[in-house]
Order: structure tokens, then C-alpha cells, then sequence
């Protein structure tokens, strides 16, 4: 096994390209993989030498998170935080103090876990991926990242660069939230994203409303964002809304939940993130 | 094929011959002779190999020993000078806040941190931030205690 710290975005595409080559980051993933023996990688590509990559930059309209950017470090941005809640709501949730100076949301998004709490939070948000491989760069929403269980539609020698998180219209609210059995330190039985954006006069002109934990990737159903649009999110409205969770929701029984559960329990969820979000748009 | 790192620990240069799939805890461990960081799981759950690497609580069994090139690690053999111990060691042992001791220096490389951060913690903040510190002797209490003691004791020192 070679160890290789390259200092560009390129470099590290041209090493993600060889053989047995994988992506690290903040490594409470990969290491775990390797340590059970999941995975024996030929060579490692740490991305924390490239510079930018531990950052988060603003700009005028947008918010770009490196990838090799930890979630303790996304806890401390204020004006992320104020802009998108929602994005760390879920990525306050990944593991202990200590897992939270390392994972990354990229990292989190690359793992394709169906569970993964950032990945919900973050499509919800509307962002987007940076990804650069040998033959240059494209940007897409994460959602379209993992395709199912550990698998992801990056091609060889493709890595996420960055999340780019465009700037909130006014009166814009996000929330995540998911169910474990514990408090602290679990993985989602189910799990939902949601942002809105609220007119002057409250009813909810924009929604994007994403699942987590509950099929092999997100799920992001149309008919829970039409639930909310145009109302008020009324008790009619928020009823609406998680019945059409509850209907896309596609889960397996495990030993974290069964089916049946996960099924209502998203419904649940999602009105209560939609209630989250709404207090967070009315800045309250 | 070894690589050789240069990096910083408790303060001092320190250089090594590791495997590129060695971790920091191993690492600090069999190369530098700092044993004090222990191995609980191995994979992250329990806190028991936590230290400081460049100002960010990690678990250094999640660290590759190659990733400390050029960065600076603080272990608990950074904590006592000499025999004199910090408030925070002191409190532990007058609250009992230990048996077979495996957790400790974990618990305490983490408590550190938190209270470099925040000199006033409340009891839940204490619990969410060590919640990746599992002890299977003292059930917590003890331990949360002694954390938020030596909290109080330091506040009182700092304004006197």
C-alpha cells in the first residue's frame, strides 16, 4: 500500500485514477473498512494537502465547504449555520466529539450510506457537488452522488472537491431530523430533510423535502413538496405532507427498525421538520 | 516500503518509521513509546486512544500515523508536568472517577479540550461532549462530576 498526500485537485484525480486508489478525507469511514478488511486499498490519497480543501468560502452567492472539511468546523461557521441550519442539524449528528474533527460531508455523501444524516440535510438544502476527474469538472446535486448502499456514480478517478450550497432567498427555513432508539452516538432508522422558503405573508412558495434511512439512497417526493406549497402549512397541509412521506417511503426490515415503522415514523418526522423549518423562515 | 514523519508531539519534534497503513495511535504507541493513549476498539466508538491533533479532539486509532507529517499532536503524557498534576487529573482522583483506569486518559485528553473551550459547562454539555468516551467501571457520574468540579475550581483560580 502507498500513502499519498498530492497537493492539487488534479494530482489527486490522477492518483484516484490507478488501480485499488481511494479518496481520504476524515478517514472514520475508510479506516473502519480497512481495519475489518472490507477494503485494501493500493493507494491512499489523503485530500487534506490540497489547499482550499480544509476550507469553507463565501462568496456572494454561495457557500463552498471543502471536502476535507470536519463537521466540528461547520458547527463554528455562523453565517452557514444561520443559513442553513438544516445542513447542520444533520451534520452535527455523525458520530462523538471526536468523529466530529474529522468525517467530512463529502466524505459522508462518497460513503453512500442510505442513513447517512448530512446527505438528507444537504439535498434538502439544494446543494450541489463539485466534482473534478481526469477530464475536468462537472457540478451536481448531491443527490445524484450515491446510486445505492456504498456505491456512488462517481466514474474512476472522479472525487467531490467541494458542496456548494447556493445562498437562502428571505424567509427561508431548513430543519433535519431523524429517529434513533438512543440520543447520541446511533445511526437513523429514518430520517428527513426539508427547506421552505415563505412568502411575506407566510404560505410556503418553494419546499424541497428529502427521506433518509428509508430506501437504498434518499428519496425525494414531489408530492410531499406540492403538500406544502401554497399553504400555510396548516394541519391539512402538514397531514398531506406526511401521508406522501409515508407513501414513498420504500424501507427493508432491519434490526434498527421494521418496515412498518419506518414507513409511519417518516411521516412523523417530516412534519415536524416542516414545523422546524417554518419557526427557522419566520426567524423565530 | 516505511515512510518517515516529521511531526510535533506535547510540544517537541519527534520523527518515525511507519507503514502507510500504521495508525497515529499505533504509532505513538510502538514507535514513540507513549503507551498512555490506549486502544479500546479500535474503530472509533470509544474514545479510549483520544488526543489533540492540530487543536481538534480526534481518535488517533481514525488517524493514519503518515497524516502527522508537519502537524502537532498532544497526548495525555502532554498533561502533568512532572509529578504535578493539572486540577483536572486532581479531580478525577478525588472524585474516584476511574477504576481499571483504560478510559482515562482518553476521558481526560477530551475533558481538556472541552474546558479550553467552554470554562462553564452545564452537566449536558459535559455528557453530549464526552459522549464518545465510554468507561465501563464508573457508570459516569463520577466522571461528570469530577469534569464539572475541576470546571468550577478553575474559574475560581483564574478570577482570584
Amino acid at each position: 500500500m502507498r500513502f499519498e498526500s498530492p497537493s492539487t485537485v488534479a494530482a489527486a484525480a490522477a492518483l484516484l485514477a490507478e488501480p485499488g486508489a481511494r479518496a481520504l478525507a476524515g478517514g472514520s469511514d475508510l479506516l473502519v473498512q480497512m481495519k475489518s478488511g472490507m477494503v485494501q486499498p493500493a493507494v491512499i490519497v489523503d485530500l487534506k494537502r490540497i489547499a482550499g480543501l480544509g476550507e469553507i468560502r463565501e462568496t456572494p452567492d454561495a457557500f463552498i465547504i471543502g471536502a476535507a472539511v470536519p463537521g466540528a468546523a461547520l458547527r463554528e461557521a455562523k453565517a452557514l449555520r444561520k443559513a442553513w441550519p438544516g445542513l447542520v442539524d444533520g451534520s452535527k449528528l455523525i458520530g462523538s466529539t471526536q468523529i466530529q474533527g474529522r468525517a467530512t460531508v463529502a466524505g459522508n455523501l462518497c460513503n453512500a450510506s442510505p442513513a447517512a444524516d448530512s446527505v438528507p440535510a444537504m439535498a434538502a438544502c439544494g446543494a450541489m457537488a463539485v466534482v473534478t476527474g481526469p477530464n475536468g469538472s462537472r457540478t451536481v446535486p448531491v443527490e445524484d452522488i450515491p446510486v445505492g448502499p456504498g456505491r456512488t456514480s462517481l466514474a474512476k478517478g472522479e472525487l467531490v472537491e467541494a458542496i456548494r450550497l447556493p445562498k437562502p432567498p428571505p424567509r427561508t427555513g431548513s430543519a433535519y431530523l431523524r429517529f434513533t432508539p438512543r440520543t447520541e452516538m446511533d445511526i437513523a432508522v429514518a430520517s428527513v430533510g426539508i427547506a421552505l422558503s415563505l412568502d411575506a405573508d407566510g404560505t410556503v412558495t418553494a419546499a424541497k423535502v428529502v427521506l433518509g434511512a428509508v430506501g437504498p439512497k434518499v428519496i425525494i417526493p414531489e408530492a410531499a413538496a406540492r403538500a406544502l406549497i401554497g399553504t400555510r402549512a396548516d394541519a391539512a397541509a402538514l397531514d398531506a405532507l406526511a401521508a406522501a412521506c409515508s407513501a414513498a417511503a420504500t424501507p427493508i426490515d432491519d434490526k434498527r427498525g421494521t418496515k412498518e415503522f419506518r414507513i409511519r415514523v417518516v411521516g412523523v418526522l417530516a412534519r415536524r421538520a416542516a414545523e422546524k423549518a417554518i419557526e427557522r423562515a419566520k426567524g423565530k | 516500503m516505511a515512510l518517515h514523519v516529521k511531526t510535533n508531539v506535547n510540544g517537541d519534534a519527534a520523527e518515525f518509521l511507519c507503514e502507510p497503513d500504521e495508525t497515529l495511535l499505533d504509532a505513538l504507541r510502538d514507535r514513540l513509546g507513549l503507551t498512555g493513549t490506549k486502544e479500546g476498539c479500535g474503530t472509533g466508538d470509544c474514545g479510549a486512544c483520544s488526543v489533540i491533533l492540530d487543536g481538534r479532539l480526534v481518535c488517533s486509532c481514525l488517524v493514519l500515523a503518515a497524516e502527522a507529517e508537519g502537524r502537532s499532536v498532544r497526548t495525555i503524557e502532554g498533561m502533568a508536568k512532572g509529578d504535578e498534576l493539572t486540577t483536572l487529573q486532581r479531580k478525577f482522583l478525588e472524585h474516584a472517577a476511574l477504576q481499571c483506569g483504560v478510559c482515562t486518559p482518553g476521558f481526560l485528553v477530551a475533558a481538556e479540550e472541552l474546558l479550553r473551550r467552554n470554562d462553564n459547562p452545564t452537566e449536558e454539555q459535559v455528557r453530549y461532549w464526552l459522549a464518545g468516551n465510554l468507561c465501563r467501571c464508573t457508570g459516569y457520574d463520577k466522571i461528570v462530576r469530577a469534569v464539572l468540579d475541576a470546571a468550577k475550581d478553575m474559574r475560581e483560580h483564574a478570577h482570584a
